[in-house]
């Protein structure tokens, strides 16, 4: 019986050896940061909109949910005409974009849930230049990405190093031209837009974790009251 | 009590309907054995599950649309812009995989107990068919988000019936109404979905539980109550069903919507488990996901299958794997029902099928590679092993005596007093006294706790001590 305890575990952890992956670099989320989130939304306004929607979610929605005054959300973030009940619509045409990047942009409402928000920190962070690819650049996480760098101007141009360690070889992303941000705004410019992402994504989240500690606080009051009933009667049951 | 109006409008259904006969016959005179355990909440927590689905299911349809071009966004309409649809939506998604571990734990309970055995094999065979109903309800619901993760596990799963020599090809393009996943397959799924396969459901839960009622509920001793009667007629060791287990069963309800709802409220992607992270991408026929997955409750039988080098044989081994459970009651041949005074080679073989249905399970879920293929090869061995060879092995049982009346569970409070009894006795072991006596200013590090230091030699034996009563209790 022990051996065959010990067989088991030993094939299990063999098993278990996971695949191996770029390492991601942790974003920092937290949806209860309003300025953060109002920045975000300004920043995909400004760098993402233009090819990519978000139509699961509208201006109104974002102003109430980030503790902003309507019109001055109609003023600082959304574009020029749109109106405060409009969802976030790309301006560009499908067929204008598959003919130019060979695919259509995908709507960002719920790709923080797809991706995951250190995924999509680290991809925003990870492109560099390749002049082997039509769009000049390429990007660590997300290989041959049909996507150009939005950012560039913001990070610098990124080249790639092969590095060598005790523990093998690995890429390292050094800005060699910088951009109008330093390496920390950018950081900073980065986890704003995904913060904004994962909101996005799920807006009722922070409602959802309110509610749930109400829920969980009558759950335990009602169980309570349930065992000592249950005890009640089951006394004479020997 | 003076006769009212109410009262008269009362009888006057009750002698036209027999509504108290019902609820004496199944609550309130049905006896069940005094000494149900923790095992015994699943069944009723299934039908709690089960009710949430169809309220959930039926609130979320009248926001859902079965079609190909509008269901995923409908989905997210019903998140974010229907008043308390996130809420509803999450409570279904939750139910379903809450359903699959209710009825796994029920399952076991049943094999672990003999419950299937003579005379219940009916409510078996009930609760076999109510388990792939419920499949097959799961199955098709997991179609209608329309997401990647949608899409790619039913071409997946139906493109296994064109396995089938023959009439393989036609038999999945009946199946899907057309050559790939799309819009008439994701409408005949809804109306699956939402009216066939449930009222299937419910129809069987009701046969289950009548099949039940019949011949009595079995126990943790596997003895038949009904064989030692009082005078009245009652059996000795039953209660009625209503109130004693109705108020137990609450507490079970209680503690389970605990679970349910710090998953709903915390965790309701449970890390890409409940809701696969693949399916909040829209389905899209051009582009395949790299791994394909189905959700985490199928995986134990999708492994099966990905374990067999060949598709056709696959399928079998797949369909073998449900098959098998069918059979069981005349598969096992040890005339003792419970698993407490049953040998310990069904102990050991019991232990093995949940380690390598568990190991099925998550070899399901990851990437197929040469080790893991090896792996789950066997652990099918051992999975078909438990059922095929159990004719064998449970003759030779050695097996103990079988009590005439139910013996005496410890209860909760029982246990934790004699644990707290067995504290101070426990801790003088696995701790010595420290040489030097520390005297440090604050009184309470001069309590006797702070002058002690662990033992390993008592932990040693502790442990040994621990080790043994457990192998013990394997044989």
């Amino acid at each position: 019986m022990k051996k065959l305890i010990i067989l088991l575990l030993l094939t299990l952890s063999f098993g278990a050896i996971a695949n191996e992956e770029i390492e991601l670099q942790s974003a920092n989320i937290d949806l209860s940061n309003n300025e953060s989130l109002q920045r975000g939304a300004k920043h995909f306004v400004t760098y993402c909109l233009g090819c990519h929607s978000a139509k699961h979610i509208r201006y109104l929605r974002i102003a109430i949910d980030v503790g902003a005054d309507p019109q001055k959300v109609l003023k600082d973030i959304a574009p020029e005409g749109a109106s405060i009940y409009d969802q976030l619509h790309s301006a560009m045409n499908k067929h204008d974009a598959e003919k130019w990047f060979g695919t259509q942009p995908p709507d960002l409402s719920l790709i923080a849930r797809s991706r995951g928000a250190d995924w999509l920190y680290s991809y925003l962070k990870s492109y560099y230049i390749d002049p082997t690819k039509p769009l000049g650049v390429n990007n660590l996480v997300f290989k041959d990405t049909a996507m150009p760098n939005p950012l560039w101007q913001l990070q610098g141009e990124q080249h790639a190093e092969q590095r060598k360690t005790i523990y093998g070889e690995y890429t390292k992303l050094v800005i060699e031209e910088p951009g109008t941000l330093s390496e920390k705004d950018f950081d900073l410019f980065v986890n704003d837009l995904v913060n904004f992402l994962v909101y996005v994504g799920e807006p009722v989240q922070l409602e959802r974790q309110r509610l749930g500690k109400y829920v969980i606080l009558f759950l335990l009051v009602f169980l309570v009251i349930a065992y000592l009933l249950k005890k009640e009667y089951w006394q004479d049951v020997h | 009590m003076k006769p009212t109006r109410l009262n008269a409008c009362g009888d006057w259904v009750l002698d036209r309907f027999p509504v108290s006969k019902f609820w004496n016959e199944h609550m309130a005179h049905y006896y069940a054995p005094k000494n149900f355990n923790f095992w015994y909440f699943f069944g009723s927590l299934a039908l709690l599950v089960l009710v949430n689905q169809i309220i959930t299911g039926i609130l979320l349809t009248m926001n859902y649309k079965p079609d190909a071009k509008l269901a995923f966004d409908s989905i997210e309409y019903i998140m974010r812009d229907v008043p308390w649809g996130w809420l509803v939506r999450y409570m279904h998604s939750t139910g379903a995989s809450a359903f699959f571990i209710v009825i796994y734990l029920h399952m076991f309970r049943g094999i672990m107990y003999g419950s299937f055995k003579h005379p219940r094999e009916l409510i078996w065979i009930f609760g076999m068919l109510l388990f792939v109903a419920l499949m097959a309800e799961a199955f098709m619901g997991y179609l209608l988000p329309w997401g990647q993760m949608s899409y790619w596990g039913a071409q997946v799963i139906i493109s296994l019936f064109s396995a089938i020599p023959v009439i393989g090809d036609d038999l999945s393009l009946w199946i899907r109404g057309d050559y790939v996943i799309a819009d008439a397959t994701l409408n005949r799924f809804f109306a699956f979905h939402v009216i066939a396969v449930p009222l299937v459901l419910v129809m069987l839960v009701f046969m289950h539980i009548v099949a039940l009622h019949e011949v009595g509920s079995n126990n943790p001793d596997g003895i038949e109550i009904k064989e030692s009667k009082d005078p009245w007629g009652h059996p000795v060791d039953g209660i009625p069903f209503h109130p004693y287990y109705t108020v137990k069963d609450i507490v079970g309800v209680a503690v389970f919507l605990l679970f349910f709802a710090t998953v709903i409220f915390y965790m309701p992607e449970m890390g890409g488990y409940f809701l696969e992270h693949a399916n909040f991408i829209p389905a899209d026929p051009m582009k395949t996901p790299e791994h394909i997955a189905p959700v985490w409750y199928f995986t134990p039988f999708y492994s099966v299958l990905r374990a067999i080098p060949d598709k056709f044989a696959g399928v079998i081994a797949m369909g073998g794997s449900i098959v098998v459970l069918f059979l069981l009651p005349w598969l096992d041949r040890c005339p003792v029902k419970s698993i407490r005074y049953r040998g310990g080679i069904f102990k050991k073989a019991l232990f093995l099928f949940v380690v390598s249905f568990i190991a099925l399970g998550y070899l399901g879920t990851q990437p197929v590679t040469p080790v893991a293929t090896i792996l789950a090869r066997l652990f099918t061995t051992i999975y078909f092993g438990f059922f095929l060879l159990m004719p064998i092995y449970t003759r030779w049982e050695k097996t103990k005596p079988v009590p005439k009346s139910l013996t005496k569970d410890h209860s909760l409070e029982e246990q934790l007093h004699a644990i707290e009894e067995q504290l101070p006795a426990l801790i003088e072991e696995i701790t010595e006294l420290k040489p030097v006596a520390t005297e440090i200013g604050h009184p309470a590090f001069k309590s006797s706790f702070f002058n002690r230091r662990p033992n390993p030699v008592g932990i040693k034996n502790v442990a040994t001590r621990l080790a043994k009563k457990l192998i013990e209790s394997l044989d």
